[in-house]
């Protein structure tokens, strides 16, 4: 289903969780909510879900408002990042509870009942647990149990709260797979959200960057990361470094030097910032490198990162240099001229 | 240097010893000898003089009714209990604090001064003395002072033990059986109620035991009328006032062995499904 978010706001007395988001969702699409935490992307979830009121704005599913509708009258499929299972109903229970509560004359016959269960449950692949308690589960089971319990609902939408959050690292990535494989299946329209990077990015058909209750940014994985479209989503998704410095007559001058960049796209002159990602930046710079020393030198399993001081920059600059056998590395202290292949100047608000 | 002492970090032998020949010597004095000694002043005069002491039309009267009050309170505090807990911890909303320190009231408060309290409400002198008498309905001195009273004591207990306990589990179990569509009331009875049967039953256990051993709340509002108002621990006060000892400790034995068995179920909860009850974590 379609479900299309129009300037949506949350506060909580005197704070704002939500101004005025706007965001529209295609049907069967795999949608990432990414931000750091109090960025406001749970309430928006949330908000989707009816489990938040709102202060204003609209939530349409497809033809349908639904600002307005219940909790139960959405029929959204939710599913919480403790799991919230049912710890006194075994795991077949736990998946039919959906059904099981529906008005008698919506109700299916209880083997009927048991039946889409139990498929939902091979689905999964834990046909085989259906008797066990919840407690007699690993986290990524408890977790799939979650998901199928919320399918057996036909939901409108699948809505997961940091599904793999309470997860370890390896079980995460074998679910977030798992998971793309199921919606690929399945066909729900799908809406996570994360503060992990690295599973917004390889799981999501799209990723909205959120930041103070606002979005920053709606784009495929690619985009968002090839393209911030702000200095917030340079930063947060994927490794950057930034320069203070002004525009000048078309071109950027980092504080303390005295060569400029040229600007990948016009800004208007006054104080501004550039960003560049660590394996961006070259040290076989022409004419226009900077100055810098040497600060520290990391070994990493596949490169080297250099820690350089830029001259006239408070922070160090991260940079990376690919492992070659032959290649020298620079020791602590050496000069050097860094030159970058690739990057992005904001103006200074 | 004592050799015997094979961890470094246990006290010498003779330190053990010391204390734990302490704590029984304290527990022998203070919680076996009384309890012992209530069952030996009972039997002093052989067990005919017991089963004769506990076949006294007072003493079954008194029986029957501490039955009939705690019948009503306990019920009662389980209603009112488990509301104010799942107010308490699964909504927010304003003079939630103040309701949480009211909920502890009755602990805080003299149970004397709790009697007293009905007494002057409900009381002839009372603010509403006058109007009951006018269309007689009796509360104090009666049946309906002693269950007002009890209840009252023995509210906290319930609602004490759910409140910790529900706020553990979090809103994330009912929330979740509301978007998979399920009533309020469906929520309550198949989600909330069934993850907190063990504790409502420990404060239930806890509650009905004040319930059947409250004294001076009871006492203020009970006007001590022999096979009408007298509950088996004012019994056991007047009986004994009267120097009838062999009595007094029958009717004791009947407290003493309610609580030994509350006591004993308190135990089996606890060793059965202790991580589902909150006061094992409190204590």
């Amino acid at each position: 289903m379609q479900i299309r978010i129009q300037h949506l706001e949350k506060h909580y007395g005197r704070y704002a969780a939500l101004r005025g988001v706007d965001l529209d969702i295609r049907s069967g699409e795999l949608i990432a909510l990414l931000g750091p935490s109090g960025s406001g992307k749970t309430t928006l979830l949330r908000a989707i879900a009816g489990l938040e009121t709102v202060d204003g704005g609209r939530i349409r599913f497809g033809d349908r408002d639904a600002t307005t509708l219940s909790v139960q009258e959405r029929r959204v499929g939710f599913v919480f990042q403790h799991y919230a299972l049912f710890r006194h109903m075994r795991v077949l229970d736990n998946v039919a509870f959906g059904l099981d509560c529906r008005p008698r004359r919506d109700r299916p016959a209880r083997a009927e009942i048991e039946r889409r269960a139990l498929d939902l449950l091979t689905r999964v692949q834990l046909a085989d647990l259906r008797d066990r308690l919840p407690d007699q589960l690993s986290g990524g089971q408890r977790q799939r149990v979650a998901l199928a319990r919320a399918m057996a609902i036909d939901p409108t939408v699948l809505l997961l709260d940091e599904p793999f959050g309470a997860l370890d690292a390896k079980v995460r990535v074998e679910l977030r797979r798992w998971l793309r494989e199921i919606h690929d299946a399945t066909g729900y329209t799908t809406v996570f959200v994360t503060h992990d990077q690295d599973e917004a990015l390889e799981l999501a058909d799209r990723v909205v960057v959120m930041n103070a209750g606002r979005i920053e940014q709606i784009g495929t994985p690619d985009e968002i990361y090839t393209q911030p479209a702000t200095p917030f989503v340079f930063d947060f998704v994927g490794r950057s470094n930034r320069l203070r410095g002004r525009i000048d007559q078309g071109r950027f001058r980092p504080d303390g030097q005295t060569r400029s960049w040229a600007l990948p796209e016009p800004l208007a002159d006054g104080p501004a910032q550039l960003f560049v990602r660590p394996h961006d930046l070259r040290l076989d710079a022409r004419d226009d490198g900077l100055d810098a020393v040497v600060h520290q030198v990391r070994r990493r399993a596949d490169r080297h990162v250099l820690s350089v001081q830029v001259a006239g920059q408070d922070t160090p600059f991260d940079l990376d240099l690919p492992v070659h056998a032959d290649a020298e590395v620079p020791a602590p202290g050496a000069r050097l001229q860094v030159g970058a292949t690739r990057y992005r100047v904001f103006a200074t608000a | 240097m004592n050799r015997s002492t094979s961890s470094p970090t246990t006290e010498p032998r003779w330190l053990r010893r010391l204390l734990i020949g302490a704590a029984l010597a304290f527990i022998a004095f203070f919680l076996l000898l009384p309890l012992a000694a209530v069952f030996v002043e009972a039997l002093r005069h052989g067990l005919d003089a017991y089963l004769n002491a506990l076949r006294e039309p007072d003493a079954l009267a008194a029986l029957k009714l501490t039955l009939l009050v705690a019948g009503i309170a306990v019920p009662l505090n389980l209603v009112f209990g488990v509301s104010a807990a799942w107010l308490i911890s699964k909504h927010d909303f304003r003079g939630k604090a103040l309701l949480v320190t009211l909920i502890d009231l009755p602990f805080s408060v003299s149970p004397v001064v709790s009697g007293l309290v009905y007494v002057l409400v409900f009381g002839a002198q009372g603010w509403f003395g006058p109007w009951l008498i006018e269309h007689d309905i009796r509360i104090i001195f009666a049946v309906p002072g002693l269950v007002l009273a009890t209840v009252f004591v023995t509210f906290p207990f319930v609602a004490r033990e759910l409140i910790p306990l529900m706020q553990e589990q979090g809103r994330d179990d009912e929330l979740a059986a509301l978007t998979l569509g399920a009533s309020g009331f469906q929520t309550f009875l198949r989600v909330t109620l069934p993850n907190i049967r063990f504790g409502l039953l420990y404060g239930v256990l806890l509650c009905n035991a004040r319930a059947i051993g409250e004294f001076g709340a009871v006492s203020v509002v009970s006007g001590h009328i022999r096979g009408l108002t007298n509950t088996l621990p004012l019994h056991v006060e007047i009986l004994y006032n009267e120097y009838d000892f062999v009595s007094a400790f029958a009717v004791a034995t009947l407290l003493a062995m309610l609580a030994l068995l509350t006591l004993g179920l308190k135990a089996l909860l606890e060793w059965r499904h202790g991580h589902q009850l909150a006061a094992r974590a409190r204590h």
